[in-house]
């Protein structure tokens, strides 16, 4: 059965609230309403789920393949040809450190933000309803249901004080 | 700290967007001029890799003057943008809403301008893929790691491409406003960098926690890049008066200080270019001038050290180079200048809460800053090349060209014409930073006053 989404718009976030709690209330789980915002709001503040992320681990693995790369870069470089300047050893680790130490950084840098991507599900296509006052200002409340139940959702929306709704 | 007015979403949209919705009078003149002096300065960088570094006043012993002097220079400016944005954005300051996004991009166009100066400083700029690329692949002849200027591309390369992720990051939501607020053209290019952002819990949850974790990690890069630069100098065999350990936190503060002054004065430029009154207040501008107090404090507290341990040990080079820098003609000169622009000129001028209030003053002593920081790393590095070698035959001082001066000049007018530009494309106030600052405002009654308070989650 085809899922369809209901876009109820709020000017004042405790309406948007309680619009929440009335579609749970019709059965709906919570895993299938969004509030839309334009900036954050204190967690929960709409009574919406608890979400969980795992972007710490994105760090982690970035930075050890950082380390490692930078040791590669570093060791392989100079074992390559191994010329002795300065009558040091060829892999010497202080300077070696430092570009490894560069390498753990930027692989964390970097995997953290292809994880806030990929955890924020981004890029994403908009195939669901959404409307351009939600940058104005105004709250979305989205709703998925499944085909037919969308009319009942569309009523709870309106009653609970949405200035405007959509159906896509 | 919160003098301003919780302003309605759609005037915030309407406030901080208008240099991109709308083009002020000044605007193509400046971007006219500034294109013009780059120009002039690009002809200059071509006049010279065809006539050669003999058109400087670069020659032995002093190799290093005014582009390396501009590189540890923008280098400092670029440690702005973490400064206030991470570690304020870590310890929960309100106020660094507004100056957040204004200095990250001077972060990132300080950086790539300091990039040019080495690589024109070379004379043979081609030359500079020698940094990344082996000599000789057929023999695997690579850049010898060893080396401080390898460490160089590496640091900076690693701070430039984190800070460009970091700006993008928060400008995701920024660039969903654009996409909502635009139509044509405009819009297609909007949405496909909003790359669908929708501005549900889970995406800002995510976007809050990736601002706190990015700045812990961007942090140590920050520290390590200006480290890794004074070791460019402290780690150099052949000058003796660089040999300095306390190099790398010297250099770090100074570059904080200088960084700091340089975003102040881009605010108020662009508090009074593009009316944002409402959203850069003079409560932003004074609590950034108490941090530099603090700030330029320990820098001077830094460069006492520097001088007393110098001249302390009674070390034959160390004396020579404080005896160039403070009794010989022009140095002595440049030196009282450059302390009293660096540390007491701004110092004083902070002293007093109404000059901190007041934007021309802060205006001046923040032009004072970056004034005495360039010469501060004149003056460190120039003299010390001076005397380097044994005898007295081969001491030769140094004199920067006209050419040199046009190619620093040019500098200045890039990251203006950068920031301009950005301006035009990009909001410089981040959006969602000013609302979300003013949902969490309220006001509480303490006794028989009302004052204004914040929530904060944690």
């Amino acid at each position: 059965m085809a899922i369809k989404t209901i876009l109820g718009l709020f000017q004042d976030a405790n309406q948007a609230a309680d619009a929440g709690d009335a579609v749970k209330e019709t059965g709906v789980s919570e895993n299938d309403i969004d509030f839309l915002t334009d900036c954050p709001y204190p967690e929960g503040a709409f009574g919406e789920r608890e979400e969980h992320i795992k972007l710490f681990l994105f760090p982690f693995i970035g930075g050890l393949l950082g380390f490692f790369g930078g040791i590669m870069v570093t060791s392989m470089t100079q074992m390559a040809y191994p010329l002795i300047t300065g009558g040091k050893p060829i892999l010497s680790l202080p300077p070696m450190a430092v570009v490894m130490y560069e390498g753990t950084m930027l692989g964390a840098i970097l995997f953290t933000v292809l994880g806030v991507l990929f955890e924020s599900r981004l890029p994403h296509k908009m195939t669901e309803a959404y409307d351009e006052r939600i940058s104005q200002g105004f709250i979305g409340v989205l709703v998925r249901s499944e085909e037919g139940k969308e009319q009942e959702i569309n009523d709870v929306l309106s009653k609970a004080g949405a200035v405007d709704t959509k159906i896509a | 700290m919160q003098e301003g007015r919780v302003l309605p979403p759609e005037q915030i949209n309407k406030d901080l967007l208008n240099s991109i919705m709308g083009t002020p009078k000044w605007y193509w003149p400046a971007v006219g001029i500034c294109s013009f002096i780059v120009l002039i300065a690009a002809i200059v960088v071509g006049y010279m890799i065809n006539k050669g570094l003999g058109i400087t006043g670069l020659n032995r012993p002093v190799m290093w003057g005014f582009f390396i002097t501009n590189f540890v220079f923008w280098i400092g400016i670029s440690h702005a943008g973490v400064m206030l944005s991470a570690i304020l954005r870590l310890a929960k300051a309100e106020w660094r809403r507004p100056a957040s996004r204004a200095a990250e991009v001077l972060t990132i166009f300080s950086l790539m301008t300091a990039m040019t100066m080495p690589i024109i400083h070379t004379g043979r700029p081609w030359r500079s893929l020698y940094w990344f690329f082996p000599y000789d692949f057929a023999r695997g002849i690579f850049p010898n790691v060893r080396s401080p200027l390898v460490w160089d591309p590496s640091a900076i390369l690693t701070y430039l491409t984190s800070s460009i992720l970091f700006v993008f990051i928060a400008l995701i939501p920024d660039f969903a406003i654009l996409r909502d607020n635009t139509t044509g053209l405009k819009k297609r290019i909007y949405t496909a960098l909003a790359m669908g952002w929708q501005g549900n819990a889970r995406q800002w949850k995510l976007q809050i926690v990736a601002g706190i974790l990015l700045s812990a990690l961007i942090l140590p890069v920050f520290v390590s890049v200006h480290s890794i630069v004074s070791w460019d100098f402290g780690m150099a065999v052949s000058v003796k008066a660089w040999h300095s350990t306390v190099f790398a936190p010297y250099f770090v503060v100074g570059a904080v200080h200088s960084g700091v002054s340089a975003v102040i004065f881009a605010l108020i430029l662009l508090r009074q270019a593009y009316g944002w009154q409402d959203y850069i207040r003079r409560e932003h501008v004074e609590a950034l001038c108490r941090l530099l107090i603090v700030v330029s404090t320990g820098w001077f507290y830094y460069f006492c050290m520097e001088i007393i341990f110098g001249i302390y040990g009674r070390e034959a080079d160390e004396v020579a180079i404080r005896t160039l820098q403070f009794l010989i003609y022009p140095w002595n000169w440049i030196m009282v200048f450059f302390i009293i622009t660096t540390y007491f000129l701004p110092i004083f001028l902070w002293s007093r809460k109404v000059w901190r209030r007041n934007l021309v003053i802060v205006s001046i002593a923040c032009i004072s800053v970056n004034i005495g920081m360039w010469l501060e790393r004149y003056i460190l590095f120039v003299p010390g090349q001076i005397n380097k070698q044994l005898f007295t035959f081969t001491w030769a001082n140094y004199t920067p060209s006209i050419f040199e001066g046009i190619i620093v000049l040019g500098t200045f007018a890039l990251v203006t014409l950068l920031l301009l530009l950005f301006s035009k494309v990009m909001p410089l106030v981040p959006l969602y930073d000013i609302k979300e600052g003013d949902i969490l405002k309220t006001e509480v009654q303490i006794g028989r006053r009302t004052v204004p308070a914040t929530f904060r989650e944690d």
